[in-house]
């Protein structure tokens, strides 16, 4: 489908951008055509973000070319702009106002829509964009976004970039968009990409998840340190050789395989909780030392369920409180990031009470904790004094990672972590999590991925807020996973 | 000159010593003579008091949006009664007396933290309430009679040491001890990162109810011990003494440099806005402003501290 002769939709050229002392991009050049999809693949902070916020006019770019259908642009290109020209953008950081529902943030976009009925309008529009998209998606227009889990928020953004009324859409940006969701829903988007781009629609779609940029993409790009290193037909990438362009040593699919070999560091029954309303007498149990999936399709109780043991429920020995808990957050704007705060201080603030001498906090004990932190999981920033807000969005979560790993409790609740972590730190992180658990600690690690269910010794499938299922050992397969995902559990015990 | 800007930016609570300099040195040069060194040790005197209460305001902003103490003045008037009441005028029942107004400033502590936490009222509208009932029991207890306080409590309140005020003195040392508790300990960092993202909070195992608790009897507290001193320095209680407290313990604490929106706060942007706001109050009248005109510039610094600082923090 490329169409390497006809003149490109957009065109940029020799794009730079200057944060402070920081350089994320440095002079790219990129050309995308129309009813084309373009991959961008790169590890979190190769300014992947940043570009597709100057394509949208949210950041304006320090030096730099951006032509748009024909359209020079230079400074003071802005959001409004883009919307005039066609493009569409949903950011990584979901940006739905929480306050209103699915109807009026559709209506934020779309200013035609106004007069009597105006609520009962968008909400048509965004519902039948829904149906088109995300059939069977369970939103409904009158529902407030802040109501709304992380998922149905995404499917939402998703299908709102997608509307028509007075423009037509040439472009839309999907900045990570199946981070979370799970893969049926995912699949559903990837078809309506390939279903728009036949139309003439272009869509520029980044994603650590190479499995989906290798199925869709016409092209693929591939950015390292705020540039373009490699731009081709997705057909002479495979996924060994796109993980190379991006600067990574390939890492065999090799999961530490669970069971046998790890049963020997299984030590004492950690968790023992039964979901409310179960009807059979399956329970969710976690011992020292062992990993534990949660898995079926988003937004079917597994958060909950990672909430409530939070709280103590079903914590042994009983009456243990909380404490002994820690949680790495999947929505980190919302449960996660002190945006005030320092790296140091953001991943020091589950481990004060160890940091104490007498009152007082001692800072040099901080100090040491978070620099230890930054330097095993790999944090890319100057020093760990930087505002969190400086880091890319996978950094920040692996700030995240750093809070609850380096605090001193024993029990890891992970609520689908790794949304927009690129993937040789998910490697990395896959490997201290083993690392973690051999030495005893217990992980419930919720996830939409299929793939990181192989780092688990036993999985629950959730369907409805109870588990449907109990998967250990080579009976987890993509299979018996989706087919407890949708199965109806009855009261038989 | 350069790294003085550096440092401002990096401080915001030096703006409000700055100011409070300036306005001090406009009014000194104004009346001339020894009259300045009287009006600096007059405005530290009055600006203790101010102090006092913008701290405990200070946590409860601190907590985030929607968090403001409002009953502070009322648990000014209760303790000053109570504590007059119990000391009676004797030196030997100061000490009785001021345990009565720290388990006022607990109680009402105690009772705004029951109506935010199980009737789930939004704090402000809490603590508004709340400041009826506890007005009303001044009233009730008090009964209009002023009791005269006792000798040693008044000398404490009102005596200088070559100009600087004793009482000065001590609440330096409290601001010290306030901002080590502010940046230094487990409690002053859970309520930097509640008024930052509570629910972030809570997940990164902060107890949020526990400090929400604390903060709220903190700032009630340390309410109820300003009331005592306030009746010592005025010579007894009576029942509107609270009554400019309201807002100006939540002007010193924006005046500072603290966060209005949570999570950032600072200690010695207090006193020197503290200082700053009585010392305008004091030019002004020296200039001969109507009381109009004082209360119309306090607002519009109020206003312009905040649209200042809230520029700022968007270009960050």
């Amino acid at each position: 489908m490329t169409t390497e002769t006809a003149s490109p939709l957009i065109s940029l050229g020799g794009i730079q951008k200057v944060f402070g002392a920081v350089q994320a991009l440095s002079g790219v050049d990129l050309q995308i055509h129309a009813g084309e999809c373009l991959g961008l693949v790169g590890h979190n902070g190769a300014g992947k973000s940043t570009l597709m916020n100057i394509l949208a006019g949210t950041l304006e770019a320090s030096e730099g070319s951006l032509t748009i259908a024909g359209t020079g642009l230079g400074k003071g290109y802005l959001v409004q702009d883009a919307g005039r020209l066609g493009v569409r953008c949903v950011f990584q950081e979901l940006s739905l106002c929480p306050n209103l529902t699915v109807a009026e943030n559709t209506r934020i976009i779309h200013p035609v829509l106004k007069g009597f009925g105006w609520r009962k309008r968008a909400g048509l529009l965004i519902m039948k964009q829904l149906d088109q998209v995300f059939p069977g998606h369970g939103v409904s227009a009158s529902d407030v976004i802040g109501d709304l889990s992380i998922s149905k928020r995404q499917m939402v953004e998703i299908a709102r970039a997608f509307t028509v009324t007075d423009t037509d859409i040439r472009l839309v940006i999907l900045d990570e968009p199946t981070s979370s969701l799970d893969s049926r829903v995912a699949d559903q988007l990837l078809n309506y990409v390939n279903q728009v781009t036949g139309q003439g629609v272009s869509v520029i779609l980044i994603s650590h998840l190479l499995g989906e940029i290798l199925q869709v993409s016409d092209r693929i790009a591939v950015m390292k340190d705020g540039r373009v290193v490699a731009c081709r037909n997705a057909a002479d990438f495979d996924r060994v050789s796109l993980v190379e362009a991006m600067g990574s040593t390939v890492v065999a699919g090799a999961a530490p395989r669970r069971g046998e070999e790890n049963s020997a560091t299984i030590g004492e029954e950690r968790i023992h909780m039964r979901p409310s309303g179960q009807p059979d007498d399956q329970s969710i149990r976690a011992q020292a030392g062992e990993v534990v999936g949660f898995a079926g399709l988003a937004g079917q109780g597994q958060t909950e369920a990672l909430l409530s043991v939070f709280e103590g429920h079903g914590v042994l020995p009983s009456g243990a409180r909380g404490a002994g808990c820690c949680f790495i957050a999947g929505d980190r704007q919302v449960d996660g990031v002190l945006p005030l705060w320092s790296i140091r201080k953001n991943i020091g603030i589950s481990s004060l009470g160890r940091m104490r001498s007498g009152m007082l906090i001692q800072s040099e004990r901080e100090l040491e904790l978070a620099e230890a932190w930054k330097e095993r999981i790999g944090i890319r920033a100057p020093d760990v004094e930087a505002p969190i807000l400086s880091l890319s969005g996978g950094n920040q979560q692996k700030v995240l990672f750093a809070r609850a790993l380096g605090s001193a409790a024993e029990i890891v609740l992970m609520d689908d972590p790794m949304r927009g972590v690129d993937v040789g730190t998910k490697n990395e992180v896959y490997t201290i999590i083993r690392q973690e658990a051999s030495q005893g600690r217990t992980f419930l690690w919720y996830t939409t991925e299929m793939e990181e269910l192989d780092y688990c010794d036993r999985v629950y499938v959730f369907r409805d807020g109870i588990v449907s299922e109990t998967l250990t050992g080579s009976d987890i397969t993509e299979e018996n996973v989706l087919q407890a995902s949708f199965k109806q559990v009855s009261g038989a015990a | 000159m350069r790294s003085i800007e550096t440092f401002m930016r990096h401080h915001p609570w030096s703006w409000s010593f700055v100011a409070a300099f300036l306005t001090w040195a406009a009014t000194a040069a104004y009346i001339s003579g020894t009259g300045g060194l009287a009006l600096a040790s007059t405005a530290l005197s009055f600006s203790t008091f101010f102090v006092m209460v913008g701290i405990g305001q200070m946590f409860v902003i601190t907590l985030g949006p929607g968090n403001v103490d409002l009953s502070i003045p009322s648990t000014i008037t209760l303790s000053a009664v109570v504590s007059m009441m119990v000391m009676d005028g004797s030196n030997a029942m100061i000490v009785p007396g001021f345990l009565a107004a720290i388990l006022v400033g607990t109680l009402v502590g105690l009772f705004n933290y029951g109506l935010i936490r199980v009737l789930s009222i939004p704090p402000i509208i809490a603590t508004m309430s709340s400041s009826f009932l506890v007005q009303s029991s001044a009233i009730a207890l008090g009964r209009g009679v002023k009791i005269k306080p006792p000798a040693a409590l008044e000398w404490v309140a009102t005596a200088k040491l070559t100009g600087v005020p004793v009482l000065s003195l001590g609440v330096i040392a409290l601001a010290v001890c306030m901002a080590i508790l502010l940046n230094r300990t487990v409690y002053g960092r859970s309520v930097t990162a509640f008024g930052q993202n509570t629910r972030a909070a809570g997940l990164a195992g902060v107890p949020i109810e526990r400090i929400r608790y604390l903060t709220y009897s903190l700032s009630a507290v340390l309410a109820a011990i300003c009331g005592v001193f306030l009746a010592g320095f005025s010579g007894g209680s009576s029942l509107n003494m609270g009554e400019e407290y309201l807002l100006a313990s939540i002007a010193v604490v924006v005046i500072g440099g603290s966060s209005i929106a949570g999570g950032n706060s600072n200690v010695p942007g207090i006193f020197g806005s503290a200082l700053f706001l009585f010392l305008l109050v004091a030019m002004l009248n020296t200039f001969g402003a109507a009381a109009g005109l004082r209360l119309i510039l306090t607002g519009l610094i109020i206003v312009g501290v905040v649209t200042f600082a809230g520029g700022r923090a968007e270009n960050r």
